[in-house]
């Protein structure tokens, strides 16, 4: 039994685990923080970014100064933002039999796996996972294609100019291997390989292998898998949650007695309380608005972002916030906010309750219906008309590189009445503003992120106790910026087998029995 | 005894005896028994049981009435205790009564002793009877001893501490002797009964079983804190010992009431003297387990005259968990100043701080006690406040995360992973913080307080109630801080946390938790009660958006932030550090000011606590002379008009208040402390202006309608107001003669009184009020008022009478409904 790692961030993994003559990839993640290198893509002509200087190589060499500019002594690509994809070489991905993916923000590579390896596999997932897969995927390439560029930057690429660049450019790993942003097309043929599954429900793997999707607690649909033979059962953990938020709570029972537990999909923010951040958000939100400023939310249009609506939902009126305008402004915000009352068997129980009365499972609905909150597809259109401030927004994409949220940094940066408040964890907040300084506006870090944390993890492994568990390496030492925080890592017996991206694991499991069939006819003879 | 109690007694006993009867609740017999006890105090038993012979009947009734519930039975049998507590009457009952209630004839040997009920009836009834050297001897007769042993391990907590409680009192009874003198005959020559009970004792002591041995130590701890007479060291000399012995097993046994005992000798006048006992002080405060061997450090250092040694020891055990901590931290030697402890016990307790209960448990309990001991003046001397606070600020550091182990360190490892957001640990650690402010420490140390404090202040982890400590510690070290003679602001490092403070009070006010924004707002009312003469503060607080929030939140959606938030805005307005009112929600509005806004609070605030909170505003506006009072007769009618129709009595309370200041005020002096303390009558001018002030404003009508109010409380405060309106603002006014409007309005305040008329009376001229002050008869009014609202319904015909409603031998039900 091998496991091959295909990605190295830890919250958007791929891997692939070849078990009994079955090929299993786990998950698709599309690590974006690549983007990060890239200029902002602005909606509406920013002569700031437009006339930013380029960038020359000390040796006077000017020919780069078409493609990386300078901006507060940092240096970004003037292109089209790429992607780092997963490992494509490490194994022939053809050769994939099945792609399980436990939520929706570990299926955004999809399209470059289904579409460009040759894969004539299926892909399972739940309902929920694939419809707002898609509109994460449509906002995508909506943000991306709306703003078309003609330039494409692959000059820095170079081995030998990129190790003349400066951080964190000259640091990027695998340049080469970074793509454009994927087709809307693409996006459909891949989806079309997806078949929908239910929570507990048992595949069966060419009669070798069966595997279950079980309630991860983390987001709608989200899943952990159960893989597993007659004799062998290996548990993947990804992006799972205990806290009491709007999915159906975590499946750990069945998560017992494996032989290997991979884990990933944790924390990425272990010393942020995620009740704590939601205190702090509205605190900021609130005292921003009260002095008559904006605040910008940069969000992604699924998640979290229902979690902060029903928060606002309770507060908005002790707050005093009645009056304020409270915009969500994605390609899909209508379809997000719409597909999460419908998907009321994949919701916790209180909110499972509430459509019997009938109500709607999520309060958004009546901050719409109260005017409260209002959606629209950009801001373009009705929302210049309607607009109002001060006002709070909602919009991606959270690295700031693309989407409405550009338009807005661009709008409201310079007034240190407004705030930017980042809630999602997949972004350095400070990297994310790096091309907007210098900037006024307040800027507020509060992740919140659900996902498991290390104390959450000691009791789940006590609670289920596989006899190995494996995991990224970023989880067997603490953080690097608290090296002394011993709680921040998993600890387990045995230790951890831990695995970096383009690297092939030998499970530590020895298959000792197998079930077999005899005919009748072969047994006489 | 009253005559219609004594004719309603033999009545009741026969309802008691009788099985068919319904029985009163326990509540009833208990006061029953209250009753027969207060008699028998006053009095003699004998004569009572001669009057009310139905007494005796009863006691002698119940043992052979098969079937009666045992509430019944422990009465009879307390009741029978009670009244054989004086030897007379012990000698009237003895003989087959007693014996018939306590001996094995009585519910001991039947199916009622398996009611713990009448178990605790029983040993009750024993511990009442045994008051004088005749009942020695009964006891011994009746066997009691052994089953009073027994029932030290009875499943019933409540009987088996009745049963240790008794055994002690035995002993004391049997050893007697007075208070002061030599130690007494030798142990050999104690009474049987005396020898009896400590042979059981040293038993037990001797026993393999904690639970043996606790039920002697807890026996033990009664006597020693209890009884100090001389007997008490014969006791000691012959147990120590077994006690002695008990600390050389390890584990100790019942550790928890061994350290009880240890301490109940020390604190013994009669005991504390001896050396030995001292020796094994020092002996258990190395064989206890930290857990254990905290509070005895913590008692022996809150004792008088505890040894030097000893002291010594005990402090450095009770700070062993925190030297942990700080090597944990530090990896170096203890800090100066820091008391030394043996290595050993620091191997015990970093093995216990590495588990994360006994972690947490330890550190709190420590940090508690420290806190505890901080203040007295028998604390240790020299007090380590700076390692200690250092130690405390080590403890917090860890708490957040932002500790650094020692290199190499497992428990510094561990205590990152154990205590991080650890809040009982974060509260335990604040609090002492907070208790430590009185001696300060070096300016590094203070500057590093100051910068967890801000730490805690700013985390969005903390939790309401860490925040709140720690609110209350930034407030305590920053009251401390000293500030320059004559200068404006205070000496760092308080003037940087200051200034850091208000942008996090900012947020802190806007928080989406009620608990952190009512303590946000309490901590601003105390922090500008304090600095508001502050130029540098005064400025920075204008200048933040503190006030406006404040402002706002007063329409806050949870009733005790409003009412906080008036107690804040009403401090800032006398301060004159109000908010421009006009905010986001009205925008270029129009500004309201402070009074009309809190009165609004007052007339309309759905909850009792704004209201209550606004009234207190008003009464500190009028005795401080604020500006917002300065027309103090405009400004007590507006308050006393919208008080007036208040449903809440304390806000009628208060409103009185409010008028005993105006009335004070306007007679030039501050008024007598007590109510009804008397003063020399002033002169009649200023006393005429007055009382027509208190009439420009209602003052006399207010408290009139409260004279009546169906709050007692507040027909008190009404009482003492009026008397005060009587004696001190019309002493030497003539009285006028009664009209015909007078005459009226006494009839409306009888009609009113009688509840026949709902609206209470109208405005009142000076010579009406004085009138009807005249007439009426205060003084009365105030004696039937100081008794308390049931005084009728608790004499005993009232309780007899109710006994036998329930008992249904009464015709009509005037059974008290209360």
């Amino acid at each position: 039994m091998k496991l091959y790692c295909l990605s190295g961030h830890p919250t958007l993994p791929c891997n692939v685990l070849k078990f009994k003559s079955t090929t299993i990839m786990l998950d698709c993640g599309l690590d974006m923080t690549s983007t990060l290198n890239f200029l902002p893509l602005p909606l509406v002509q920013s002569p700031r970014l437009s006339n930013l200087p380029g960038w020359s190589l000390k040796d006077g060499n000017v020919f780069l100064d078409k493609e990386l500019k300078e901006c507060s002594g940092h240096v970004f690509v003037d292109s089209v933002p790429e992607f780092c994809l997963p490992e494509t070489e490490l194994i022939d991905l053809s050769t994939v039999d099945v792609i399980l993916i436990s939520n929706y923000h570990c299926m955004m590579a999809l399209p470059y796996i289904t579409e460009h390896t040759g894969f004539t596999g299926t892909v399972y997932a739940t309902e929920p996972t694939v419809q707002i897969g898609r509109l994460l995927m449509e906002e995508l390439v909506n943000f991306i294609e709306r703003v078309p560029k003609a330039q494409s930057a692959s000059v820095w690429k170079n081995k030998d100019v990129q190790r003349l660049l400066p951080s964190p450019l000259k640091d990027a790993v695998e340049v080469s291997t970074w793509r454009r942003c994927y087709s809307l097309q693409e996006v459909n043929s891949a989806l079309s390989k997806i078949q929908l599954v239910g929570y507990s429900q048992k595949i069966e793997l060419f009669g070798a292998v069966q595997v279950t999707p079980l309630s991860s607690g983390y987001a709608l649909g989200s899943s952990n898998w159960i893989i597993q033979s007659h004799y062998e059962k290996v548990s993947y953990v990804s992006g799972s949650s205990l806290l009491t938020t709007h999915p159906q709570p975590m499946d750990q029972a069945s998560l017992k007695n494996s032989d290997v537990l991979v884990l990933t999909g944790l924390t990425q923010i272990p010393t942020a309380n995620p009740d704590g951040m939601v205190g702090e958000f509205f605190s900021s939100l609130a005292l921003t608005v009260r002095n008559g400023g904006n605040v910008l939310v940069p969000c992604y249009p699924s998640g979290v972002i229902y979690d902060l609506l029903e928060c606002l939902y309770q507060y908005i009126d002790s707050a005093g916030l009645s009056s304020i305008p409270f915009y969500f402004i994605s390609p899909v915000a209508n379809s997000s906010l719409e597909f999460s009352q419908i998907f009321a068997e994949w919701l916790c129980h209180n909110k499972q309750a509430k459509v019997y009365l009938p109500e709607p499972p999520f309060p958004h609905a009546e901050l719409i219906q109260t005017n409260k909150l209002k959606h629209y597809p950009s801001i373009h259109g009705d929302f210049s008309n309607d607009f109002r401030q001060p006002c709070v927004v909602f919009t991606g994409h959270p690295s700031l590189r693309f989407g409405d949220v550009v338009h807005f940094m661009e709008l409201w940066g310079k007034s240190s009445l407004n705030t930017v408040i980042f809630t999602e964890p997949d972004f350095s907040y400070l990297e994310a503003l790096a091309p907007y300084q210098p900037l006024a506006m307040k800027c507020i870090y509060c992740p919140i992120d659900t996902r498991l944390n290390f104390i959450q993890v000691s009791k789940l492994l006590k609670e289920v106790q596989p006899l190995h568990v494996v995991c990224p390496e970023q989880y067997t030492q603490p953080p690097p910026a608290q090296a002394h925080r011993m709680d921040l890592m998993i600890d387990c017996q045995p230790p951890p087998m831990s695995y970096r991206r383009a690297e092939v694991l030998a499970l530590p499991f020895k298959r000792r029995y197998e079930k077999i069939e005899i005919m009748p006819e072969t047994a006489v003879m | 005894m009253d005559p219609e109690c004594s004719r309603l007694l033999p009545a009741l006993c026969a309802a008691l005896a009788d099985p068919g009867q319904p029985v009163a609740d326990d509540t009833c017999l208990e006061k029953l028994l209250d009753w027969f006890k207060s008699v028998t105090e006053a009095g003699s038993s004998l004569q009572l049981l001669r009057d009310s012979p139905c007494l005796v009947e009863l006691l002698l009734q119940v043992p052979q009435a098969p079937g009666l519930s045992p509430r019944v039975l422990a009465f009879a049998l307390r009741l029978a205790g009670l009244l054989a507590a004086q030897e007379a009457c012990f000698q009237f009952l003895q003989g087959e009564l007693l014996s018939g209630l306590f001996g094995e004839a009585g519910p001991l040997g039947g199916a009622a002793w398996m009611a713990p009920t009448v178990r605790s009836g029983w040993i009750q009834g024993l511990r009442s009877l045994a008051q004088h050297p005749r009942a020695l001897p009964f006891l011994a007769e009746l066997g009691a001893l052994d089953t009073v042993v027994a029932l030290q391990g009875d499943s019933s907590l409540f009987v088996a501490s009745a049963a240790g409680q008794l055994l002690a009192h035995i002993l004391g009874l049997a050893l007697g002797g007075p208070a002061e003198g030599p130690p007494g005959p030798p142990a050999c020559d104690w009474p049987a009964s005396a020898q009896a009970v400590v042979g059981h004792l040293e038993e037990a002591l001797s026993a393999a079983t904690a639970p043996r041995a606790t039920q002697a130590l807890h026996v033990l701890t009664t006597t020693f804190g209890h009884c100090h007479r001389p007997w008490t060291q014969g006791l000691w000399a012959r147990l120590s010992p077994l006690v002695a012995r008990l600390l050389e097993k390890d584990p100790v046994p019942a550790a928890h009431p061994l350290v009880d005992l240890l301490l109940s000798v020390a604190r013994s006048p009669a005991l504390s003297s001896d050396r030995g006992w001292w020796e094994m002080a020092a002996r258990a405060l190395g064989s206890l387990r930290p857990a254990h061997a905290g509070p005895l450090a913590l008692g022996l250092l809150t004792l008088q005259d505890c040894p030097q040694a000893l002291s010594a020891q005990a402090f450095a055990v009770l700070l062993q968990p925190l030297a942990c901590v700080l090597k944990a931290a530090a990896q170096a030697p203890a800090p100066p100043g820091w008391p030394a402890g043996p290595e050993g016990d620091a191997a015990a307790v970093a093995t216990l701080l590495s588990s994360r209960s006994a972690c947490v448990g330890l550190l709190c309990q420590t940090l508690a006690h420290l806190e505890l001991l901080q203040p007295l003046p028998q604390r240790p001397a020299p007090w380590p406040q700076a390692p200690l606070l250092g130690a405390v600020l080590t403890v917090l550091r860890f708490c957040n995360g932002s500790a650094v182990p020692a290199p190499g360190s497992d428990l510094g490892g561990h205590l990152c992973a154990v205590l991080a957001g650890c809040a009982r640990v974060q509260r335990a650690a604040l609090g002492l913080l907070g208790a430590l402010y009185e001696d300060a420490g070096p300016p590094e140390l203070v500057t590093q307080v100051f910068a967890v404090l801000l730490d805690y202040l700013r985390s969005p982890d903390s939790s309401p109630t860490v925040l709140k400590k720690a609110f209350q510690a930034a407030l305590q070290w920053l009251l401390s801080a000293p500030t320059p003679p004559g200068g404006c602001a205070p000496d760092p490092p308080a003037q940087p946390f200051l200034g850091e403070l208000l942008p996090v009070l900012q947020r802190r006010l806007c928080s989406p938790c009620w608990e952190v924004r009512d303590s946000s707002l309490e901590f601003l009312t105390q922090l500008a009660g304090h600095w508001a003469g502050q130029a540098g503060f005064r400025h920075a607080l204008l200048a933040s958006e503190v006030p406006e929030l404040a402002w706002q939140l007063l329409q806050d959606p949870e009733s005790y932030v409003r009412a906080s938030a008036v107690t804040a805005v009403g401090q800032l307005a006398s301060r004159g550090l109000h908010a421009t009112p006009a905010g986001p929600e009205c925008p270029g509005g129009p500004q309201k000011g402070v009074l009309p806004e809190l009165l609004g609070v007052l007339a309309a605030d759905p909850e009792g606590f704004p209201r209550r909170a606004a009234m207190q505003v008003f009464a500190r506006w009028l005795r401080d002379g604020h500006a917002e009072a300065a027309d103090a007769e405009r400004f007590v009618a507006r308050v006393l008009q919208a008080a007036g129709r208040d449903l809440d009595w304390e806000v009628r309370a208060q409103g009185l208040e409010l008028g005993r200041a105006f009335l004070e005020r306007a007679l030039g002096r501050p008024g007598p402390p007590c109510p009804d303390a008397a003063a020399a009558p002033e002169p009649a001018a200023p006393a005429a202006q007055a009382l027509r002030a208190a009439c420009r404003v209602g003052l006399p009508e207010f408290a009139l309608r409260a004279l009546f109010d169906c709050d007692r409380p507040v027909a008190r405060a009404a009482c003492a107001l009026l008397l005060l309106l009587r004696d001190q603002a019309a002493p030497g006014l003539s009285l006028p003669e009664a009209g015909p409007a007078v005459a009226a309005l006494e009839a409306a305040l009888q009609r009113w009184r009688a509840g026949e008329q709902a609206q209470p009376p109208g405005p009142l001229e000076p010579e009406a009020v004085l009138a009807v002050l005249r007439s009426l008869d205060l003084e009365g009014l105030r004696g039937a008022l100081a008794e308390s609202s049931d005084h009728v319904e608790r004499n005993p015909q009232s309780l007899l009478q109710d006994m036998l409603a329930t008992a249904g031998l009464r015709g009509d039900n005037e059974a008290d409904c209360y």
